[in-house]
């Protein structure tokens, strides 16, 4: 088997699961949105304070938001003996590792960007800014998807996975979450933020280059 | 090329190896230590600008250069542990991560006592002590993740991978004064000009933190050791030692 064919293989099971169990991809959405909902509430409903505290806040929900899926990400394959045949049979786990992340991304990543035109309503953030969300998170969210997997392969046949899951990728988050919010500070400013951008695209792909391999070597030690 | 180094994978030579080394580095980090501290804490010269209070820089400094230091031998070890499958490297992690993780609290702490009296706040959010503090969660990272496990080895590996991803952060934390505009000041000493102090008050400086650095290697040596015993505590030469050491004692 190569890695393509395990890669497409895996991709289709993914998107069929994802079609099927609505409450994977919807779960994490509605999270993403309540959070952003309970700001305004906890802070107060003052529209200068919303616009200042926009960034950070929208950044800090889609974390939260891509974390709360990524605990079962490799479980349920984990568990029923998937992860353990295909570690027996020496299958390229790099395929797989890559096809998770993809749907992953799929299922909560992307929704967060659909939705994302919501937060102009919400946040009452200008056109230039919600542009700047969108590309950030069209950069930062395949990035939040690879780290989690990390986690989520690293911690996978832990005892307490879920808190130290959160423990250890959420320190690799930081630098993310500092350069996606001061872009979309700096565009809701009205200035340029193409430099973020540039950082962002080049984490991107450095992540994508190296975190599958990571991934691999993860999974491969908790199957034993 | 490294074949003489393959007998150190060995734990029983390795501990022995490690017994001398901790014997022949333990005082004479501590004579360095008390040297240097004396000497920055109590005989150099006081600043003109700051006062008394720039002599924390002789904790604050070394503590924060070896914070990341102490990290990159541990990734160092992990990434030996990981390639080429070596038990002593992956224990050698679990050995390394409390002490940088001390080693960084230290720079964080001696970092907000001296940030107090001259910027006026303890803390700031500015690149180089949020980097910092990350570096102090990375280190907490892998030793949670190293004892989550039920099976031990799981454990070491799983905190070998985090440790080689976690420096990504290094150049981070080093570089942070100088890609962002920040309130912490630039590099002093480690850069590739003339140091920007004075010979007089950089002498306790590097010998503090050459003092440290001993510090670091002994702790380590002494933890290893430790490490090494509770690993092959069903080896006859481990019930060996801890009889004769336990004859020693009566």
């Amino acid at each position: 088997m190569s890695h393509v064919v395990i890669f497409r293989a895996t991709l289709r099971r993914e998107l069929k699961l994802l079609a099927r169990q609505k409450a994977d991809w919807v779960n994490p959405l509605l999270f993403f949105i309540i959070i952003l909902t309970l700001f305004p509430l906890g802070v107060g409903a003052k529209p200068n304070l919303l616009r200042e505290i926009a960034p950070g806040v929208i950044w800090i929900a889609a974390l939260l938001s891509v974390l709360l899926g990524a605990e079962r990400q490799f479980r349920q394959d984990y568990r029923d003996g998937v992860l353990e045949q295909l570690v027996a049979a020496r299958a390229p786990l790099l395929g797989y590792s890559l096809a998770k992340i993809t749907a992953g991304w799929l299922g909560s990543g992307l929704p967060l960007i659909l939705v994302s035109p919501l937060l102009i309503l919400f946040l009452g953030l200008s056109t230039d800014a919600l542009l700047a969300v969108v590309l950030t998170l069209l950069l930062g969210t395949p990035l939040l998807s690879l780290l989690s997997a990390l986690g989520a392969a690293l911690t996978l046949s832990a005892d307490k996975g879920g808190i130290l899951l959160a423990l250890v990728i959420l320190p690799l988050y930081i630098p993310l979450l500092i350069f996606a919010s001061s872009a979309v500070e700096q565009a809701s400013f009205g200035l340029g933020y193409q430099a973020q951008l540039a950082v962002l695209a080049a984490m991107l792909c450095v992540a994508l280059a190296l975190v599958p391999i990571a991934v691999q070597k993860a999974l491969k030690l908790n199957v034993g | 090329m490294f074949k003489w180094l393959d007998p150190y994978a060995k734990p029983q030579v390795l501990f022995a190896t490690l017994l001398w080394w901790q014997r022949g580095l333990m005082p004479l980090a501590i004579v360095v230590l008390v040297i240097g501290t004396i000497w920055g804490l109590g005989f150099t010269p006081a600043d003109y600008q700051q006062g008394d209070s720039y002599r924390i820089i002789h904790v604050h400094v070394p503590a924060a250069i070896w914070s990341m230091g102490v990290y990159a031998w541990m990734a160092i070890a992990a990434f030996i542990a990981l390639v080429w499958q070596v038990k002593t490297a992956q224990w050698a992690i679990g050995a390394i991560a409390p002490i940088g993780a001390v080693y960084t609290f230290i720079a964080l702490f001696t970092g907000a006592a001296w940030g107090k009296p001259m910027w006026g706040t303890w803390w700031v959010w500015d690149a180089r002590l949020t980097s910092e503090l990350i570096l102090l969660f990375l280190y907490l990272g892998v030793m949670a993740l190293q004892n989550a496990f039920a099976d031990r080895q799981t454990g070491d590996k799983a905190s070998a991978v985090l440790a080689v991803v976690g420096v990504v952060n290094l150049p981070i934390i080093h570089f942070s004064v100088e890609w962002w505009n920040t309130l912490h000041q630039g590099a002093t000493i480690t850069k590739f000009a003339k140091p920007s102090i004075d010979p007089s008050m950089l002498w306790p400086l590097l010998i503090c933190l050459l003092g440290f650095a001993l510090l670091f290697g002994a702790l380590t040596c002494l933890r290893l050791r430790t490490a090494i015993l509770q690993h092959e505590a069903h080896r006859p030469w481990v019930r060996q030692y801890v009889e004769e050491q336990q004859n020693a004692r009566v």
